[in-house]
């Protein structure tokens, strides 16, 4: 193996009382993609910070190209060529392609400076002079590549780069990242789906609470080995629940049960129907209609319906406000406590404690700030909350975003739990394995269109429904 | 332990933060006055009488001078509490002071049971009026309320001046002022006196305010559209701009009603520069109670006092009364770091984003 390109030995780095790192040593060597594995809070992001310089480490050294280096901020990483690809875009949408690749450089120079042979694919399809805010998602994620490259990167962090693409489109970013290695460069790239790793590593390293569990080469590694080693302990009860999914059961739309009914499907009570769809397929808008959020037109819907919205801190709760205010914001006319003008809080306050207690919320009490829970838990204040509408029609979006693998097994059980006591759960994901490990049936939305898959319909087959590419499915 | 936690939540208190806040003020007040060359104790002394020196003092300029801090206090609050910023006070008192002059002026014959509260409505309504434009080019083409409510003040000052120097100067046409009102418009003085029954109302609708806000669904609607515009509407299913528009409505009636008092309890006529820019230390008023309508009463009568004491100084040291204006400049910086600390803290308890 050639010497190490970027090399990290014994980081340490603490957060207030929380140990984030713990002596943790990882190296990058040219022409490698290196993954990195872990659930969420392991320590993964902090590490890749560390590495371009945006936090420093309480211990530990750094080497780059075998000199040690102290980084003070990014700008000394970038000068020494390493590049980072964060979890959010980091482009300015107002300005053009040309204009964000210009402040990523640092200076005015043609807008494909940095291009390495083989990625001219990295270019296709973008115009220099384009408003970054109009391109799609994954044009914008190609994009964060291009601007590393701008700087010179030779070396590429990438923090869940794949968490906004469609399956096809991960393929894609995979074959990019491989071919950046073979052209000399390294990568490093933070994940948390076993089958990238074995479709594009050379070698993994797994962090665990802030240490390393495993590494090795990827060919030593299996997938069970890998899940121990994030998860600590044997796999989760595969997060399927009891019942495998029913998938296939075809809806007609004059069956009794029925209830939602829109243009071209039905949803009935029981069943759990996950949608499928890349980033801006109009999902948003659809789900947020079904659940009465936004105004549309064709949409039948009967009972009440409760909404899981994907941001759980600006759409889902108010931070600054206490679980008993957030339990009231989404039950404000409960008769329990909403007597003509009045708003009784005693009474939400006592509820929201029972709450608290039923769904295992680690709170200080129903007066903490709802800023104060982690994210796991702040999911469960919002699905209690949802719950306690008695909900015939359950609507999630992206119901597990940035939860661990514990809190994600639950959100789950509550999900199969709601559609088995027959109310009728939607579930969108941008994981298209969680729609497939959930749903009954599987809708795709292309381009604001919703179509069913058809009954025992491959990952593959849906992936490409997901694209447009409809009707040359081969199974 | 327990008393450790203890002293931190005193130290987190509002209350706590606001009587550091005061107390800093004054001892950045002393080290000027010093520095200039004044006696800082005999002006602080001069201060503390011209406040709270005799009853009178207390009564005529202390409660006095809060009151219209209060009512502004109170309606900045509502509208901040509702998510918008109303830094148009000032323009919502004026127009508030010539509507009620103006109707004041109509009923001279009209018992004053009748003849006040007609005046008093009169400014709260113009006060509304005056920030409506606002909501409008706020919900129709979003424009930020900042901005135009600020703007307005130079509007609503401009046409004080132009009401006394036409429509409403007094009746020989010489002084840039109107007539005074007729007795029956004027508030009841409490004897000996010059303060108003201004001063109660103020009060009650501190009260009132704080009931609203929490303990009832509209007052609780209105508090998350402010902290969680995007929550509120989607899980609360408020009309979120619609409660905003309430929210600044109310704000700028009860300004115009605080100009109504003012012009029926204190001046009896209306003038230019009939604010001392209350519309403004109102602002501060609000941010020192952080937005609790109980806590802006306490607050306006610290203003209030400092505002007389300013007097006094004046008067017995011979300090300029602007000299004040660094006690409350303190505390507004004082207090924006205070609330600024705290949402730190609040993000840093938080858990860490991966």
């Amino acid at each position: 193996m050639p010497p190490p390109i970027l090399e990290l030995s014994g980081i340490r780095k603490r957060f207030g009382s929380a140990e984030a790192l713990n002596g943790v040593d990882f190296s990058l060597a040219r022409g490698e993609v290196h993954a990195l594995l872990g659930e969420n809070g392991a320590g993964k992001s902090t590490l890749m910070h560390i590495a371009y310089g945006m936090l420093t480490p309480d211990a530990g050294s750094i080497r780059v190209g075998g000199s040690g280096v102290r980084f003070r901020s990014p700008r000394q990483a970038i000068a020494l060529g390493i590049g980072m690809v964060h979890q959010h875009f980091t482009t300015v949408g107002p300005m053009t392609v040309e204009e964000n690749l210009w402040l990523a450089a640092g200076r005015r120079a043609p807008w494909t400076a940095g291009r390495v042979a083989g990625l001219e694919r990295l270019y296709e399809g973008i115009s220099p002079t384009a408003r970054v805010e109009e391109l799609s998602v994954a044009v914008k994620q190609r994009l964060e590549i291009v601007k590393a490259l701008a700087a010179d990167a030779r070396v590429l962090l990438l923090d869940e780069p794949t968490a906004v693409l469609a399956p096809p489109e991960v393929d894609d970013l995979l074959t990019v990242l491989r071919i950046f290695a073979e052209q000399g460069g390294a990568v490093a790239l933070i994940t948390h789906k076993l089958r990238e790793v074995f479709a594009a590593a050379d070698r993994v390293t797994v962090l665990r609470q802030g240490a390393v569990t495993l590494r090795g080469l990827r060919q030593d590694l299996t997938e069970e080995g890998l899940a121990r080693a994030m998860i600590g302990a044997d796999p989760l009860e595969r997060v399927v629940g009891d019942e495998p999914p029913r998938r296939g059961r075809s809806g007609s739309a004059d069956e009794p049960g029925i209830l939602v009914r829109g243009p071209g499907f039905a949803i009935r009570g029981g069943e759990v129907v996950g949608l499928a769809a890349v980033e801006g397929n109009g999902q948003r808008a659809w789900l947020r209609v079904i659940a009465g959020v936004e105004p549309g037109s064709g949409v039948k819907v009967t009972g009440p319906v409760a909404f899981i919205p994907e941001d759980r801190t600006t759409e889902g709760l108010i931070p600054a406000f206490s679980l008993t205010e957030n339990v009231a914001l989404g039950l404000r006319d409960d008769p329990r406590w909403a007597r003509g003008p009045w708003l009784y809080w005693p009474a939400v306050s006592s509820r929201t404690a029972e709450l608290i207690a039923g769904f295992d919320i680690r709170a200080s009490g129903p007066d903490a700030p709802a800023s104060s829970l982690s994210g796991g838990n702040q999911q469960k204040l919002v699905f209690a909350r949802a719950l306690e509408l008695r909900p015939r029609v359950l609507v999630a979006e992206n119901p597990t975003r940035g939860l661990d693998v514990h809190a994600t097994a639950e959100v789950h059980r509550r999900l199969r739990e709601t559609a088995r006591e027959g109310s009728a759960v939607v579930l969108y994901s941008a994981d298209l394995d969680e729609v497939l490990t959930l749903a009954d049936r599987v809708f795709v939305m292309y381009r604001g269109v919703v179509q069913e898959a058809r009954a025992g319909a491959s990952r593959d087959e849906i992936g490409r429904m997901m694209l447009g590419l409809f009707g040359d499915s081969t199974g | 332990m327990s008393r450790s936690i203890l002293f931190s939540r005193t130290l987190q208190s509002p209350v706590f933060a606001a009587a550091v806040a005061a107390a800093l003020g004054l001892a950045v007040l002393a080290i000027g006055l010093a520095a200039a060359g004044y006696d800082p104790a005999s002006a602080l002394g001069a201060l503390w009488r011209g406040a709270f020196g005799s009853w009178y003092a207390f009564t005529s300029a202390t409660l006095v001078r809060a009151t219209p801090l209060i009512v502004l206090g109170i309606g900045f609050a509502l509208a901040m509490q509702a998510g918008a910023l109303n830094i148009g006070a000032e323009g919502q008192f004026y127009a508030g002071a010539i509507a009620a002059t103006w109707v004041a002026l109509h009923v001279g014959g009209v018992p004053g049971v009748v003849a006040i509260p007609a005046v008093l409505a009169a400014g709260a309504v113009a006060g509304a009026l005056w920030i409506l434009g606002p909501v409008v080019l706020r919900l129709r083409f979003g424009v930020l309320e900042v901005i135009s409510t600020l703007l307005l003040n130079f509007v609503a000052e401009a046409l004080v001046s132009l009401m006394v120097q036409g429509p409403l100067q007094e009746a020989k046409h010489i002084y840039p002022q109107s007539d005074p009102i007729p007795t029956s418009a004027r508030l009841p003085l409490m004897p000996g006196t010059r303060l108003h029954v201004g001063l109660l109302l103020a009060v009650g609708l501190g009260a009132a305010a704080w009931v609203v806000l929490r303990r009832t669904r509209w007052g609780f609607a209105l508090r998350a559209a402010g902290a969680g515009p995007r929550a509120a509407q989607v899980i609360g299913r408020i009309r979120v701009p619609r409660t905003l528009a309430t929210g600044l409505l109310i704000s700028g009636s009860l300004a115009g009603l605080g100009g109504a008092i003012e012009i029926t309890g204190v001046t009896y006529a209306l003038f230019q520069n009939l604010s001392p820019g209350y519309g403004f230390q109102a602002i501060a008023v609000a941010l020192l109670a952080r937005l609790n309508p109980l806590g802006v009463v306490a607050a306006g009568l610290l203003f209030g006092a400092l505002e007389a004491g300013a007097g006094g100084m004046q008067r017995e040291a011979g300090v300029p009364a602007v000299a004040v204006d660094v006690v409350q400049a303190v505390v507004i910086v004082v207090t924006l770091l205070s609330v600024a600390a705290s949402s730190a803290r609040a993000a840093a308890a938080a858990p860490e984003a991966t």
